[in-house]
């Protein structure tokens, strides 16, 4: 294993960090669009909640993949920038208008529950819903490996540099299974988050099982559109010596999430959920392996020279020290064995 | 509108609106922090008032700050690929430890603004003094990415490629501690007077408001003493410029031919045609004492370059006086505050002060985007100074007025929205009768008052 790998390798743990806990702040606004019943308000009050204290830290683990990725690996960097432009564009409009949407929301000074609060959070809702299609359309692009130059398909024009990588039911496939892995993770989470208010939390186990059934079904779809559109996935995730015992990891994961669901055991779910998606996203990053963009550009051709790589992985260690006790900080007071109905009213 | 130009003004927009955010979200967490612990210390009330009032200011700028942060870290590939799979591995560095600094400042934003009742007393000043480190720390680090641009260094270019990386050298750039200095200063002298000049407003009609007082205080004493060293900083700046980036002081200074005891121009309207700049005030010997600190010292001028390096003159030299013009404006009313206020005079009564303390309001980020576009327009043509041209850098993507035109109207959107939240959410008087007209000196406790959360 090279000093690339294991750069490769860290910038993967962050970006499966970003899935698990920013993919869920996302989830959190897909239920919020969706809220309905008798007790549809006080959803929203949840999800918001369990969001305010830590969305702008979750949401930091993506600057820090996209900063480590421009410092270690350049050429893919460069090549993501150019050729997923328009999707990455819009996904950043959805970043834009999602965070803010939020702050405005909670800090906007809006009576209430009144219209105008409604507004941001339909705002923040909407946008949280398209992100993440787009996002993983972009996964779906990079796995595909249609970015390379043998990837264009029909020609050089416009379309197939700029548009087809992107826009094809495999990609828009991924897009969709990252929604509802999403939606999934934040109901299961929001399971605990209401723990000591039962009916909340029957509300969002109701989400939590409909969203892993509904996660099959995408898992399936993608699947299926992986053998006709995406060879490298298929040939990755079928065939490989590691696919069988990581496929029965990842559904015995998938399994003990919807049976602690149905049992009630909140905790054992989220770690469950938490592993089934980690499980699926290391799935993605092994199909790949020695790619950081396939079909044309490894890790070892991305790199950057080994001087930077040295010096950042000390950085990421005196890093990691400041900021793990400082993380865990944060998510213990906030995430601890308080109920989160505490915080309602931000100062 | 040809596509450099689009995505050179897609990346202008987007830095000028994420420079205002990012400078508040530097400033802003110090007079959080004074304010609460003035309240912790005094007992009351007003403070703990401030301290959630710009805690409130500071959860709605940061987050915008942070997601037009993030436009930027994609932008980079996004506009400018060519730079980035040249100059990633070299100025990557700056950039990762920036990631580090703004994760710790949003994890313990998150604990100061929800942690009120959460976290114990001294735990919850610490983490907003860790926000306000952690804020400077960011800015700092990504300012010396941008410095290593004018100033490349810890590199080689041999046949086409780059090697013998050296990433500390590079951050290590002569350029990166005039600007972080320049830079840090600015944001600090920036919001504070943004601060001050409002409160001051609100002071001319009710001099009295203890409210507007207490907040005029704290505002002064993170803005004033940064606008007094701004100068300082300057000089320093421009001192590097004269030795490192002679073109782009020559443009500033609008200063054609390389000469011995070199004016300084002040105003005027540069003809590149003709070499000349009409209208304007010339002060004799003075650029070449300030650039060199000697009268009789030789200040390169623009022609040391061939004609296709230049930079557009006339926008470099009307930023520089513009940024020099309010700057010194600042630094004066700072003065003229400091000297009152160490005569133990009533600040808040003297109404030619507070009308100039108003008036300042906007001028700090007036100045510091002036003072970005002159470091960046008179870095043209190029995007690394003398080693890659914007032009080679751009993305071959046709049709980048599009998201430029997107960004833009997202932007505007986003800023009438924040200057309205602003206005009403943190201006306004509190609505406490007894603060109204109520002057209570400095440091004395409330009898009863402070009872927290």
């Amino acid at each position: 294993m090279t000093l690339a790998d294991i750069l490769a390798g860290i910038i993967f743990v962050a970006l499966n960090a970003y899935a698990l806990l920013g993919g869920a702040d996302f989830g959190g606004g897909v239920w919020d669009l969706l809220a309905r019943g008798p007790r549809q308000e006080r959803q929203r009050e949840l999800i918001a909640d369990a969001i305010g204290p830590v969305w702008e830290a979750n949401h930091v683990w993506l600057i820090l993949a996209i900063v480590l990725l421009f410092t270690c690996f350049p050429p893919a960097f460069a090549l993501l920038g150019t050729r997923l432009h328009i999707p990455l564009s819009l996904v950043l409009i959805g970043i834009v208008l999602r965070g803010s949407a939020f702050t405005f929301w909670r800090y906007g000074g809006g009576a209430h529950g009144d219209r105008e609060q409604r507004r941001w959070g339909l705002l923040f809702a909407v946008a949280s819903l398209i992100t993440p299609l787009l996002l993983g359309a972009t996964v779906g692009a990079i796995a595909s490996g249609r970015l390379g130059e043998g990837g264009r398909g029909t020609g050089d024009g416009f379309y197939a540099t700029y548009v087809a990588s992107w826009l094809n039911p495999f990609a828009l496939a991924v897009g969709l299974f990252a929604l509802v892995a999403f939606a999934f993770l934040a109901a299961v989470y929001l399971t605990l988050e209401a723990e000591g208010e039962r009916e909340l939390a029957e509300d969002f186990r109701r989400r939590a099982l409909a969203a892993g059934a509904g996660l099959f079904v995408a898992a399936v779809l993608v699947l299926v559109l992986a053998l006709r559109y995406a060879p490298l996935v298929r040939d990755g995730l079928i065939f490989a010596a590691w696919a069988v015992p990581l496929h029965l990891l990842t559904a015995a994961a998938a399994i003990t999430a919807l049976v602690a669901l149905w049992y009630r055991r909140w905790r054992a779910a989220r770690l469950a959920a938490a592993v089934q998606v980690s499980l699926i996203l290391w799935g993605w990053a092994l199909g790949q392996y020695p790619y950081v963009l396939p079909p044309d550009l490894t890790i070892a051709a991305a790199a950057a020279p080994a001087a930077t790589l040295r010096l950042v992985l000390g950085a990421l260690a005196v890093g990691a020290v400041v900021l793990l006790p400082s993380l865990y900080y944060l998510f213990r007071v906030f995430k601890g064995r308080h109920p989160s109905s505490v915080i309602r009213h931000p100062s | 509108m040809p596509d450099l130009l689009a995505a050179r003004s897609q990346m202008g927009v987007s830095l000028a609106f994420h420079i205002v955010f990012a400078v508040i979200g530097i400033a802003m967490p110090v007079m959080m922090v004074v304010a609460e612990r003035r309240w912790r210390v005094t007992g009351h009330e007003i403070y703990l008032d401030l301290a959630k009032r710009w805690a409130k200011g500071t959860a709605i700028l940061f987050a915008v700050g942070a997601v037009s942060g993030t436009v930027l870290s994609f932008e980079l590939g996004l506009l400018w690929p060519g730079f980035m799979r040249f100059a990633g591995p070299i100025i990557g560095m700056p950039f990762s430890l920036e990631g580090f600094a703004f994760f710790t400042e949003a994890i313990f934003l998150g604990v100061y603004l929800y942690g009120w009742d959460r976290v114990s007393p001294r735990a919850h000043q610490w983490a907003g003094v860790a926000v306000a480190v952690s804020g400077a720390a960011s800015g700092i680090f990504v300012v010396i990415a941008n410095a290593w641009m004018n100033a490349p260094t810890g590199f080689e270019v041999v046949n086409g490629q780059v090697v013998n990386v050296h990433p500390i050298a590079a951050m290590a750039n002569a350029a990166a501690l005039p600007q972080t200095l320049h830079m840090t200063l600015a944001a600090y002298a920036a919001t504070g007077f943004a601060v001050a000049g409002i409160h001051a407003f609100l002071l001319l009609k009710d001099p009295a408001n203890a409210f507007h007082r207490r907040a005029l205080e704290i505002a002064l004493l993170v803005g004033a003493p940064a606008a007094v060293l701004q100068p300082l900083s300057g000089d320093l700046a421009a001192r590097h410029l004269a030795r490192h980036q002679p073109v782009k002081l020559a443009a500033a200074e609008a200063l054609f031919t390389t000469q011995r005891g070199a004016p300084l121009t002040i105003g005027g309207l540069p003809d590149v045609a003709t070499g000349e700049t009409r209208f304007a005030i010339k002060i004799p010997y003075a650029l070449s004492l300030l650039a060199f600190h000697d009268p009789q010292a030789e200040v390169k001028g623009l022609d040391a370059v061939p004609r296709e390096l230049w930079p557009k003159v006339s926008a470099v030299h009307f930023s520089f006086d513009l940024m020099v013009g309010l700057g010194s404006y600042l630094a004066l009313v700072a003065l003229w505050a400091g000297w009152l206020a160490w005569r133990r005079g009533d600040l808040a009564h003297n109404r030619w002060l507070m009308r100039a303390i108003a008036l300042a309001t906007p001028m700090g980020f007036i100045a510091i985007e002036a003072g970005w576009m002159v470091t960046e327009l008179g870095r043209q043509p190029w995007v690394i100074y003398g080693v890659m041209k914007t032009r080679d850098a751009v993305t071959p993507m046709p049709g980048l007025i599009v998201p430029f035109l997107t960004f833009t109207l997202l932007y505007c959107f986003l800023g009438v929205i924040v200057g309205w939240l602003l206005y009403r959410q943190i201006l306004r008087s509190p609505d406490v009768p007894e603060w109204r007209g109520f002057y209570m000196p400095a440091g004395s406790r409330e009898p009863g008052a402070g009872s927290g959360g």
